[in-house]
């Protein structure tokens, strides 16, 4: 007899793999974030200007460390906004 | 000795006569041997050996690191007034030993936030290089300065040098492709 909780699909069931998350400075070789280079920085915060977690960037800890450090210089020196909305 | 009227300035220049006598150098450079490496000038008096002149000449001429400073200047100031205040402060370096090696104004840009109630902001970005204990000396002058809303020091390592002397010349940095990644 089969088990109720045996569930048959008659087509497989998508189960997209997806790509593993890796740092993008440790791929490119980037030694210095620069952080007078708002651009640059405006890829690691959100629209309210706060800094995107590690899970999401994928960055290594040594190079979050950095970015953490240069976005923070930054936002002293009134090159990016502490708090805001719409940033992007 | 009459010990009544002995005073400890009287003891040191015993102490220094006895070793630029013994070592035979001169009193000066005996002075400044004492002040930086006072153990080793012992070691030298004790066992008779020659000083080596290195080892202060070393502490004398301290090491210069790398440095960036951005200031934020009011906007008000005209274009001659601005450059009189980076000359100030540019000048002030040179005489503290340091070399300057690459100064860039960047002008009237707007604030992400309000400055003293002002929105927008004269940058300034000077590298340069002195002993590590001018930038205290600089602090000092920066902040009795009016015309100063902010400024910021950096330290700048190996990487952070050639970071900047490849965005100068204007080859590519590297930082760019990870902008589209």
């Amino acid at each position: 007899m089969a088990k109720a909780n045996e569930i048959k699909y008659l087509t497989a069931i998508k189960t997209e793999k997806r790509q593993k998350k890796y740092c993008r400075f440790k791929k490119l070789g980037i030694k210095y974030i620069d952080y007078k280079d708002a651009e640059f920085l405006k890829k690691f915060l959100n629209e309210q200007g706060k800094m995107l977690p590690r899970r999401i960037t994928g960055n290594s800890l040594k190079y979050q460390r950095k970015v953490a450090d240069a976005i923070k210089k930054a936002r002293q020196m009134a090159i990016l906004p502490y708090v805001t909305d719409l940033l992007k | 000795m009459n010990n009544a009227n002995f005073k400890p300035l009287d003891l040191l220049i015993l102490i220094m006569n006895q070793i630029s006598k013994t070592l035979d150098i001169s009193t000066e450079i005996a002075t400044y041997s004492i002040k930086f490496n006072p153990n080793k000038t012992f070691l030298c008096v004790l066992y008779n050996l020659p000083l080596q002149p290195k080892l202060f000449f070393k502490s004398k001429n301290r090491e210069m690191n790398n440095y960036e400073l951005m200031v934020i200047f009011t906007p008000v100031l005209s274009e001659d007034e601005f450059k009189a205040s980076q000359k100030k402060f540019m000048d002030l370096v040179s005489d503290n030993n340091g070399q300057i090696q690459h100064n860039n104004p960047w002008g009237l840009k707007s604030l992400a936030y309000p400055i003293q109630k002002k929105t927008t902001g004269l940058y300034w970005v000077l590298e340069y290089s002195a002993p590590s204990d001018f930038n205290e000396k600089l602090k000092i002058q920066l902040l009795r300065d009016e015309n100063v809303l902010r400024h910021m020091f950096t330290a700048l390592d190996k990487y952070a040098v050639e970071y900047n002397a490849k965005k100068r010349s204007g080859v590519q940095t590297g930082n760019e492709k990870a902008v589209e990644a």
